[in-house]
């Protein structure tokens, strides 16, 4: 029988665990995938109880109470807390989202935060997003025209063009969608994923832009684009409600469309 | 000390620091002009502050209704309490047009209108015909103005090979015997290197400090870390007493709700359910600027008509707009409010509550974007090789209070003025002046003495300390008392910095170090704040003080200039110089101070 051995610096130890204050009523665990870089050792998780009485009624709430009060070194990424920088997307409870956005309310039992998924580690809940933004710049994310712009005003776009947009343009690149999208796990190196190909469509859309041909080429690739299964994990995890597999249906089908 | 660090040489033509909308629109600007750029920033661009602004850009399109720069001009003018150098307002609000039209060439999404122009929003403070009516100048991208120009932005400067790097924190300036910017020292929080940028000009786009306060709607990033680096530069930082408390920031989690949610028809009451903004500002009601809302809504709560079981808040209605015209145009805040107040904004009020959001102050500068050392001499002196843009300058065009849409107008036109002026002096063939070995030297001894930090306070009990200072004794309502409590209390706490503790000693995305440094970015802030707060005996746009009500022309027509001992404890050398009182152009002529009412 084959065996498959694990890279020894894969499997998570179990950790550290720090107590809530002995007069807390309304405790709750927060079980937290710790990286350390500089020490080599396996990543482990450690383990918060958190007064509830005390604390903010978000994720990230409970992150920064533990940072500033437990933990000083509990290392994560964090700025606008309302949901429309994109920073603190993580693991939570099994489900990439904004820490900013979850209320731990809606979390039975223990809360476990891990990194998003299938991406380098570099330290704690950081991870490395450096693919996901080459693959970003790879799609040229700007408006291509060559008519010339108005010399006095702006060029005229109808309301309904406008519409197209919507659904689009809102997104905040946090990668929650790229990230739980188990065909980006295996074949990120050439698969766009979601986010990066909801931008791409949102060029298509635009009333605006004249190069819908040229990037349609660039995206007609087994690859880049046709690693989409419909999987819909993208769309079901985006905390900001947006669609990427919707635009990826209708880059797929303005491809279908010019063929025949 | 630095033998113990590795450190990493770059020469550029141009260093930006920050990627926030002043910040790209600068780095923009250099790199369309040929000069190599590094734009150096703490968080992925499209992270930065900029993204959070809601409500407008703040041109006269008159797409909707007539409109004229000049109306313009005069709002902006009024709205600072005529404490804004009218050089510089004109320059803003005449070339705000053009900025407008050119984010739209970019790719910007914005609104649009029945036969397809930008749709523009009425806003608090902007009128027709000097103060007749409300207007609509706020051109928007539904409730996401920021979100859709600080990405439009970014996209330009991938499309022009900008070159980034990316989770930089900048530590301090490099200055040079005679006075002028060589460059600045910053931290690869990836790799834990130290990078010595040798630059002919350096450009602070770094932000504001609405973290000094325990309540704001800024960023957990908004920690004037190029103020600081200012200060530790020993240059001034100007006006820092003017802190604008935006009137609608959630109840308890002190988001934002944008002004334009009132542009569209919304509207303010108190517990007996009457829309008290008519006692304060008659003819433009829930529409006048903020720091008149502001306290409007403190003095209401002070009288014992707040809402809610204690008093503390009012109620921000929007229901009455339907359901449809929220989703279309406001579907940002009524998301917010429904997640962070847990409020169906279509069937009930938002319970909401003056919050810290914007800085008038920071780093003086001219029209142009050169910063400022002002001297008893010349008020305009400048520093070569130091410019700055965005909230963390001063132009300045927002005086003593800034009209709501006028910031993100600010970030592009100065960001673009820092290009053009950078283009202009920056000799890209000219050769690099070589740095010393020793530059840099002083921003590492700091960096190594924070990061083996063994002292008793951790660096967030430090700052909630500041943060309950600012809070209490520099808000809405200023009395001598109040503030002077607040410089000792203030002083007191800046006194605990060296008992600082930190825990993480790696050089690995350390953010306990970085909270630690940017806190001393927020002290030097605070200390300004506070110490040119106490000084100002007289009420001028957001400062607001009780023991004298009045604004006063004859002695304080002038622009605060607090220079911040860091490492003498904090203390505060306050000068003045005098506010510009001229035009650009004789095209427009100096607008007279009168009495400000909405």
């Amino acid at each position: 029988m084959v065996e498959f051995n694990l890279p020894a610096n894969s499997v998570v130890k179990e950790g550290k665990s720090f107590s809530a204050p002995a007069d807390a009523k309304n405790t709750r665990s927060f079980k937290i995938y710790r990286y350390d870089p500089d020490s080599g050792d396996n990543p482990r998780t450690d383990t918060y109880d958190i007064d509830l009485d005390k604390c903010g009624p978000m994720v990230l709430d409970a992150l920064i109470k533990i940072k500033n009060e437990i933990d000083a070194t509990l290392t994560f990424r964090r700025s606008c807390r309302e949901g429309i920088c994109g920073s603190c997307a993580m693991n939570i409870d099994g489900r990439n989202t904004l820490a900013c956005l979850k209320p731990i309310e809606d979390i039975k039992g223990e809360v476990k935060i891990y990194p998003l998924p299938h991406m380098p580690v570099v330290k704690d809940l950081v991870p490395d997003l450096s693919q996901p933004y080459a693959q970003l710049a790879s799609i040229e994310p700007w408006l291509k025209a060559d008519s010339p712009t108005p010399p006095d005003g702006e060029r005229l776009q109808s309301r309904e063009e406008r519409a197209k947009l919507d659904g689009l343009w809102e997104c905040i690149l946090c990668f929650s969608c790229s990230t739980a999208c188990p065909s980006y796990w295996w074949n990120s190196d050439r698969y766009l994923g979601p986010a990066v190909l909801l931008q791409a469509y949102r060029w298509l859309a635009d009333s605006r832009d004249e190069y819908t041909g040229e990037r349609l080429d660039a995206l007609e690739d087994p690859f880049r684009l046709y690693r989409c299964h419909t999987i819909m994990n993208c769309t079901n995890t985006c905390p900001k409600g947006l669609n990427p597999a919707l635009a990826i249906t209708e880059i797929k089908k303005m491809i279908a469309e010019r063929r025949a | 000390m630095s033998e113990s660090y590795k450190i990493i040489d770059h020469n550029y033509d141009v260093v930006v620091m920050g990627a926030g909308g002043a910040g790209l629109r600068a780095t923009l600007g250099t790199v369309e002009a040929g000069l190599k750029t590094a734009c150096i920033t703490k968080v992925f661009p499209t992270r930065s502050h900029t993204v959070a602004a809601q409500g407008g850009i703040g041109a006269s399109l008159g797409n909707m209704s007539e409109d004229h720069w000049q109306w313009h001009m005069y709002d902006t003018v009024k709205g600072s309490d005529w404490l804004g150098d009218q050089d510089a307002i004109e320059y803003m609000c005449r070339n705000a047009v053009p900025a407008v039209h050119e984010l739209e060439h970019y790719g910007m999404p914005f609104s649009r209108t029945e036969d397809g122009k930008i749709y523009q929003r009425p806003f608090g403070g902007h009128t027709r015909d000097h103060g007749k009516a409300p207007v609509e100048r706020a051109c928007a991208a539904a409730d996401r103005t920021g979100h859709a120009m600080l990405h439009t932005l970014y996209q330009q400067c991938l499309k022009h090979k900008a070159e980034f790097f990316v989770e930089y924190i900048a530590l301090d300036l490099i200055m040079g015997e005679d006075g002028s910017c060589k460059g600045l020292v910053a931290w690869d929080l990836d790799t834990g290197e130290l990078h010595r940028f040798n630059a002919k000009m350096v450009i602070l786009a770094s932000g504001g400090y609405g973290r000094a306060f325990f309540s704001c709607t800024s960023a957990h990033t908004c920690t004037g870390d190029g103020h600081g680096m200012v200060a530790r530069a020993g240059l001034g930082l100007q006006d820092m007493e003017f802190v604008q408390f935006h009137p609608t920031g959630i109840y308890g989690s002190g988001c934002l709700i944008t002004e334009g949610a009132r542009g569209e028809g919304g509207y303010l009451t108190n517990s007996e359910g009457e829309r008290f903004m008519e006692r304060y500002a008659p003819t433009v009601k829930d529409l006048a600027s903020r720091d008149v809302v502001s306290r409007g809504m403190a003095q209401e709560i002070r009288d014992g008509r707040g809402v809610g079981e204690h008093g503390e808040y009012i109620h921000l209605h929007l229901e009455h707009l339907g359901s449809e015209v929220l989703w279309e145009r406001l579907p940002g805040i009524t998301e917010t409010a429904k997640i962070f107040a847990g409020v169906d904004a279509t069937k009930e009020p938002i319970p909401v509550l003056p919050t810290v959001h914007y800085n008038m102050g920071g780093i003086p500068t001219n029209y142009k974007g050169e910063v400022l050392r002002p001297t008893a001499d010349n008020p305009n002196a400048i520093v070569p090789g130091l410019m700055a843009a965005g909230e963390a300058a001063c132009v300045s065009v927002h005086g003593a209070n800034r009209l709501g849409t006028n910031s993100l107008l600010d970030l592009v036109v100065f960001g673009r003025a820092c290009g053009l002026h950078a283009a202009e002096v920056v000799d890209a063939k000219a050769s690099y002046k070589e740095l010393k070995t020793s530059d840099g030297d002083e921003a590492i001894a700091r960096f190594d003495r924070l990061r083996w930090a063994k002292g008793s306070r951790p660096t967030a009990e430090i700052r909630l300390e500041m943060q309950r200072v600012m809070q209490g004794n520099c808000g809405v309502f200023r009395t001598s008392e109040i503030l002077k409590e607040g410089v000792e209390k203030l002083s007191a706490t800046a006194a605990t910095l060296p008992d600082v503790a930190v825990s993480d000693r790696s050089l690995i995305w350390n953010s306990d170090l970085v909270e630690t440094m940017e806190l001393e970015n927020l002290m030097v802030c605070a200390a300004a704040t506070m110490n040119s707060a106490e000084a100002r005996h007289e009420s001028r746009g957001a400062h607001a003080h009780e023991d004298y009500p009045k604004r006063d022309d004859e002695v304080w027509m002038k622009h605060t200039i607090a220079t911040v001992g860091w490492d003498k404890g904090y203390g505060v050398d306050l000068t003045y110089r005098p506010v510009n009182t001229f035009t650009l152009t004789d095209e427009v002529s100096y607008i007279e101070p009168k009495e400000r009412v909405y």
